[in-house]
């Protein structure tokens, strides 16, 4: 038997050249037929998304105005009119809150884990801890901060950034993990040879190597706290007043004004509701793309 | 020779967990020469290059008995702290590593964060000339380090390791990943350099040892039949002439003589 009849395609030799050995057709099928599916499953997510943000777009832009933007709820959620004013500071106040906690906590844990900690037990249990914290459903969060605090000290902002700042901190703590795992060890190796010490090696050239990355880490658990609503509905409760009072009273955010809006049954109402949802999918957006921005530049990802 | 060595090696034996890597290693490095170290492949060149500024510390499960004594003071004594043994001993890698940084903050790296009080400029342009990259790089002090060719990195890498005022560099196979000229004037450039510092250079090229270096160390791997463990002795030690041209050890006449490796 002959190299060439032994394959499918045969073989060049003597007496065959290239132009004999035809793929397979069974090759060429399997090869459509698996191209034609990926592209079904893309078009199919790109659709479903941007079903969602036309069908928002559309309905948000009818209610979103100059007015919606600088004002606050009216006192009936049947009155049309206002906007969202006291959601946006609220959600700012809790979001800023919860960043200026969670995000140095994360970043040092994630330098813990990958300089000092390594593969010790207690990196495996932070790491694993971590990981059930960012799949824990977000209304737990709210539930955990509920009774433990909210009971004693009353619905608050503050309380409010406590549970964003538990869902945000596992969030930037694996990611900027991961960018922290990207720095070389060619450049850990050109500090330590220049005489640097351990932690002169981390705040010098670790971080500030890593830094696009870690970036965008804390884009996105800022945007994931932006958009929740569960755990603030037990920690800020939420609030037809605008107020940008850290403690002592309820205060609104965007996404409870959304939740608020969106299941009563008065047309005006619902129609804040999709301005608030225009605005709030601007924001995360606007955050996303920043986020993008400042990684592309990343000398890392070169 | 009765100038005093910046390195004396007493047996010097290196663990990798419980593999041995290198085995009973003694040697003396003498001053403002060039010392290379040949050998094959895994051989523990570069394992035994990192034992001088104890840079294999960083590899957790690395073990180190024996001695290295720079000028006269064990560096693996308890209470030496390697940081304090990495400034006085500088190092340049296989490939070039240049911080994400500017060229000028490239080389002010290590005096930064060494406390330097003088003056910061001149201290950058005095390394960068010391390297032979001034007169390139002069117009783009604040340009990325990384916009530079793979020469000029290498280059910048020596620059930065100038620049904390080290007595010793070692370079790690520091041409290896450069093109012939560019491996030229790093060539040039330490026989520049051997005038104020004492280097020791690890290279897989035997004629870049023969080229450059006044004494070579020939470091060869030794098998256990039994086990198969491996590890890297160093068979001899010389003027680089004598090594190249008459060695007395058969293993060293065969390598260098191309017969293997």
């Amino acid at each position: 038997m002959s190299v060439v009849d032994r394959w499918p395609e045969g073989r060049v030799g003597p007496g065959v050249s290239l132009h004999d050995c035809r793929p397979a057709r069974r090759r060429v099928w399997r090869n459509r037929r698996n191209t034609v599916l990926i592209v079904l499953a893309t078009l199919f997510v790109l659709i479903t998304v941007g079903m969602i943000l036309v069908y928002i777009v559309l309905k948000g832009i009818q209610t979103m105005n100059w007015e919606f933007l600088t004002s606050s709820q009216p006192f009936s959620l049947r009155r049309s009119g206002g906007g969202f004013l006291n959601g946006l500071i609220g959600t700012a106040i809790m979001v800023g809150v919860a960043a200026v906690v969670s995000v140095p906590l994360g970043i040092l844990g994630a330098v813990y884990l990958v300089e000092y900690g390594k593969g010790n037990w207690l990196a495996k249990l932070i790491r694993f801890f971590a990981d059930v914290m960012t799949g824990v459903p977000s209304i737990f969060v709210g539930l955990f901060v509920y009774t433990a605090m909210v009971v004693n000290f009353g619905f608050s902002a503050l309380m409010g950034a406590v549970a964003l700042a538990i869902i945000m901190m596992p969030i930037v703590l694996r990611s900027t993990e991961e960018m922290l795992k990207l720095v070389p060890s060619e450049l850990k190796d050109a500090s330590y040879g220049l005489g640097a010490a351990k932690w002169q090696t981390v705040t010098k050239v670790i971080i500030p190597s890593a830094a696009p990355g870690i970036t965008t880490g804390v884009m996105l658990a800022i945007a994931r706290a932006a958009g929740e609503t569960a755990p603030l509905l037990l920690t800020a409760l939420g609030s037809i007043q605008l107020t940008a009072k850290l403690w002592g009273e309820p205060i609104q955010a965007l996404s409870l004004a959304i939740f608020d809006g969106a299941r009563n049954p008065f047309a005006a109402g619902q129609a804040r509701a999709w301005a608030g949802a225009l605005e709030l999918i601007i924001i995360i957006l606007v955050l996303t793309v920043l986020a993008r921005v400042i990684t592309s530049r990343s000398r890392l990802s070169r | 020779m009765n100038e005093s060595p910046v390195f004396s090696v007493r047996d010097l034996n290196m663990h990798y967990s419980s593999n041995l890597a290198l085995k009973d290693i003694s040697m003396d490095i003498r001053p403002k020469r060039i010392t290379a170290i040949i050998g094959p492949s895994g051989c523990g060149k570069s394992t035994l290059i990192r034992c001088f500024n104890r840079m294999n510390e960083l590899i957790p499960a690395a073990r180190v008995s024996g001695q290295v004594l720079y000028h006269g003071e064990d560096i693996y004594a308890p209470g030496v702290d390697p940081v304090v043994v990495r400034r006085h001993i500088g190092m340049v890698f296989q490939r070039p590593n240049p911080f994400p940084k500017s060229i000028y903050d490239n080389v002010a790296f290590g005096a930064k964060i060494n406390g330097y009080k003088e003056d910061m400029d001149e201290l950058v342009e005095r390394s960068l000339r010391r390297a032979a990259l001034w007169d390139e790089v002069k117009s783009k002090l604040k340009k990325s380090a990384l916009d530079l060719s793979g020469g000029q990195q290498q280059r910048l890498c020596i620059a930065r390791a100038i620049a904390v005022e080290p007595d010793v560099i070692l370079m790690d196979e520091p041409a290896s990943a450069l093109d012939p000229i560019a491996t030229v004037r790093i060539e040039d450039l330490m026989q520049e350099l051997k005038q104020d510092y004492s280097i020791i250079i690890v290279t897989h090229n035997m004629q870049q040892a023969a080229r450059v270096s006044d004494e070579t160390a020939f470091l060869y791997t030794e098998v256990d039949e039994a086990t198969s463990a491996r590890w890297g002795i160093l068979v001899e030690f010389g003027e680089t002439g004598q090594i190249f041209t008459k060695p007395h050890d058969k293993r060293t006449e065969d390598y260098v003589s191309g017969r293997f490796g």
